[in-house]
């Protein structure tokens, strides 16, 4: 795990200082509200529904128990118990006072973490894959490059002032954990012929109301001119990034506008200009950051076996458990998606657990995946039953990733003031329907995405089955769309047809689901039983 | 009838003009009339509020009804955390915002 | 009129800037004001007689205006840049690193504010138009590069 030096805790800890007196002149009436806004979104300050929302930063969504425990301090001391981990791996406290924020940001700069660019119109929180350091599949690990682009990003003083917000994702492997391409700026870590690793980058993606899969603008970007690269895609948003409208103002609608191959031009262009500013980084750094993402210490000789004469226990490692690179080792998914509970949601005694049970079984490491869970990345597979135990009875056990039940909600009416309608209401009585109806064992991997409004945080888009709240006349309805996917097979889902209501939606996504039961052919999913039948038989059976 | 409603700027709570003051509590909120604008701007002016807006609603056998769900959930709370609104003993004050 | 802030010791040019258009037509103007759309790189060729840019932010969050002055300062322009228009406090120390040195807010600063919101930062991440040394070249020893 990387561990800040005095700097990077010097620059957090001005940071809380800064944002105290901003909060001070607020309260003074020195800033006015639209001035202060866009500084106390910059720390991940947003006034929601019921008060003030902080979401925290979770860089390249690792942590360990000590912070995890901070979080669950945090979740009791100054909000109402519990947290709401996010699509981009941060956490969110729903119950934030204005008063306590500097308090917060001090709490949280004492256990190296912090709120800063959650929000607002500059680089965000650089998420990552969830299984980094710990699959098979990856070139290399890709948390370094992401740390290094979140030192780069951090108060950089031309960026903070963008059109709109800017999501960067950093990923190393094929296999696509992420929503990489669903970023502002998606990085791949790649290898050339040479056998020389770069970076390939995908600009201008994106969800909300345009969703875009990026284009890849150069397959590789020499690693010791990342930060250059980087700057150079920013510089020309920065300065032609359209401002007339807040809902083009994404990086997305100008490499659309523009074309991919003139935003490249002038990206390349820009970049061989800032080649020769010498912005880059020593080389020495990369590496002295990699050497806090080292392998733990992983025994060898382990045993592979595991005892399944308990098929609840068996269920949840077919389930829950990722193949790991490391012999004898697994990552386990800690669900935070029980049925008819709360996606994403987490008491501060569920965070105390999990954080005890990384500390004991995952050399102290913990990750938040984009889809609202939790990993134990290097758990001993002789571990496993022990720690499923202790997950079953605290209700952390449910056996259901990338399952119907798993579903991504984002907070919708009950907690956003943006929202058209609840999501979190329609995914409980979703999951209830199908641990009801027995179907959920039997669906395979369903992806299923609910947004609250056309902003996607749910990321609706991207669902094998998306919902889509909307407003028809005062009254929540919910669009369905098929055909979805954030994986390495990017795509977008369609609209099915006219919208539901609440009872309706969940109806409409079981007779979805009955069309794949009864169609689909060995050994596919939902997805693919789709994309080969198109949307004919299911709006058949949904309209017909 | 109009009612004003805004956050408190120090804690963010959902707030309701009664007339003289702000409260927590919808049944409290007046109908602000034509003065309801010049209240919103200035309160907010004064620091007493954060974000005040003006909204349509009604008063009913049950007391004030804001016309919007958005409105009624933020009177209540959340819907899918009823320990966590204005009414935790009451399990069926959710029906209200629906 | 607008308080003025000021970094330099060099005497400030006494007469009104002008805009992109009009400086382009008639180059020899010593003040130039550029606008949020302008391109900042159309000063280039002409930036040695020019010892006044001043940068309009007509709204604090439309940021062109950083990037207008590090291309210039990139360019090796080392005559007055000045941020004019609604430039705001807790705005001035990225404005500093991007290679402004005065400073004519629509509304003056408090004097107390401003200097905490210069002297705010110990250390910097990233290379800007400030030379300060990030960082990641202080662990390591070594210059800006
Ligand atoms: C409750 C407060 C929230 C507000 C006010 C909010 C606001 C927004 C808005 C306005 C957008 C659209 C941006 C655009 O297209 O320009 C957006 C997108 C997004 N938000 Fe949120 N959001 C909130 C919570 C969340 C949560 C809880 C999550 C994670 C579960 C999340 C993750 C995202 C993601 C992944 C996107 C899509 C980004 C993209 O378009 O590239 N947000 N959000
Ligand atoms: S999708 Fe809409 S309703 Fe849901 S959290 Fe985002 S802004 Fe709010």
């Amino acid at each position: 795990m990387y561990k800040y030096d005095q700097y990077d805790q010097a620059m957090v800890d001005a940071r809380v200082a800064e944002f105290r007196d901003q909060v001070r002149r607020r309260l003074e009436g020195k800033l006015s509200e639209d001035q202060f806004k866009p500084l106390r979104l910059m720390n991940g300050l947003y006034l929601q529904l019921h008060a003030y929302m902080l979401r925290v930063a979770v860089p390249y969504g690792t942590l360990n128990s000590r912070q995890m425990r901070a979080l669950a301090d945090i979740a009791e001391k100054y909000d109402r118990g519990y947290g709401h981990f996010t699509t981009r791996q941060n956490i969110q406290y729903n119950w934030i006072k204005l008063e306590d924020a500097g308090d917060i940001l001090a709490d949280l700069a004492a256990v190296e973490m912090h709120a800063i660019q959650t929000s607002g119109n500059c680089i965000r929180n650089i998420s990552s894959d969830h299984f980094a350091g710990a699959t098979a599949d990856e070139l290399v690990d890709p948390r370094p490059y992401a740390e290094l682009l979140r030192q780069w990003s951090s108060f950089h003083p031309e960026f903070l002032a963008l059109p709109r917000k800017f999501k960067i994702a950093v990923i190393a492997s094929e296999a696509d954990r992420a929503a990489m391409k669903l970023h502002d700026i998606g990085i791949r870590i790649v290898k050339n012929d040479a056998g020389e690793l770069g970076a390939a980058f995908y600009v201008g993606g994106g969800m909300g109301r345009t969703p875009m899969i990026a284009p890849c603008i150069r397959e590789f970007v020499p690693l010791d001119q990342l930060v250059t690269y980087a700057e150079a895609c920013l510089r020309v948003y920065n300065r032609h990034g359209r401002r007339d409208n807040k809902f083009k103002a994404r990086i997305k609608i100008l490499v659309h506008e523009l074309g991919a191959d003139e935003y490249t031009r002038q990206v390349e262009e820009e970049f061989a200009h800032l080649l020769d500013q010498g912005i880059e980084p020593p080389r020495a750094e990369l590496e002295r950051i990699k050497t806090f993402f080292a392998d733990p210490a992983f025994e060898t000789d382990l045993p592979e076996d595991i005892d399944r004469s308990d098929p609840e226990f068996a269920l949840w490692v077919d389930r829950n458990c990722v193949a790991h690179k490391a012999p004898g080792y697994v990552s386990a998914v800690i669900s935070l998606k029980p049925v008819g509970g709360i996606p994403g949601d987490a008491s501060a005694e569920q965070m105390r657990l999990i954080a005890d049970l990384a500390k004991r079984y995952s050399f102290d490491e913990l990750r938040v995946m984009h889809t609202q869970n939790i990993v134990l990345p290097h758990v001993r597979k002789a571990d496993l039953h022990a720690l499923w135990s202790a997950l079953d009875e605290a209700g952390l056990a449910a056996p259901n990733l990338d399952q119907v039940d798993d579903i991504i909600a984002c907070p919708g009416l009950d907690y956003c003031s943006l929202a058209n309608a609840r999501s979190i209401p329609v995914a409980q009585q979703i999951s209830e329907r199908f641990a009801a109806n027995g179907k959920g064992k039997i669906l395979g991997e369903l992806k299923l995405k609910i947004s609250g409004c056309i902003n996607a945080c749910g990321h609706h888009h991207a669902g094998h089955i998306g919902i889509l709240g909307v407003d028809r006349k005062g009254v929540e309805n919910y669009q369905l769309l098929l055909g979805g996917s954030e994986a390495d097979d990017t795509s977008l889902g369609k609209i099915t047809g006219p919208g539901f209501d609440e009872a309706g939606i969940v109806d409409a996504v079981e007779k979805a689901t009955d069309v794949y039961l009864a169609r689909r052919q060995d050994g596919e999913r939902f997805l693919d039983t789709y994309r080969r039948i198109g949307m004919e038989p299911f709006k058949e059976a949904l309209y017909g | 009838m109009k009612i004003v409603t805004g956050n408190d700027l120090k804690t963010g709570a959902v707030v309701w003009w009664t007339g003289v003051d702000w409260s927590i509590h919808v049944e409290d909120a007046v109908d602000a009339g034509e003065q309801a604008e010049d209240i919103a701007t200035r309160e907010e002016a004064a620091r007493r509020v954060n974000a005040p807006y003006v909204i349509e609603g009604e008063k009913t056998a049950e007391g004030v009804r804001p016309a919007h769900i958005k409105d009624r959930i933020r009177a209540l709370g959340p819907t899918v955390r009823p320990d966590l609104t204005l009414k935790p003993a009451d399990p069926t004050a959710g029906n209200w915002v629906i | 009129m607008a308080e003025l802030l000021r970094f330099r010791d060099d005497e400030p040019v006494d007469h009104p800037a002008v805009t992109v258009d009009a400086f382009l037509d008639q180059s020899n103007a010593a003040a130039v004001r550029i606008e949020p759309g302008d391109d900042a790189r159309a000063l280039i060729p002409h930036l040695d007689h020019v010892r006044l840019v001043e940068v309009n932010f007509p709204a604090f969050t439309d940021g062109r205006g950083y990037s207008a002055a590090r291309v210039l300062r990139e360019a090796g322009y080392a005559g007055e840049l000045r941020a004019v228009g609604d430039v705001l406090v807790d705005q001035l120390s990225a404005m500093r690193r991007c290679g402004f040195d005065s400073f004519a807010p629509d509304r003056p600063f408090d004097p107390a504010d401003a200097d905490a919101a210069f002297r705010h930062w110990p250390h910097v991440y990233q290379p800007a138009a400030d030379g300060r040394v990030p960082i990641w070249n202080l662990r390591h020893g070594t210059d800006n590069g």
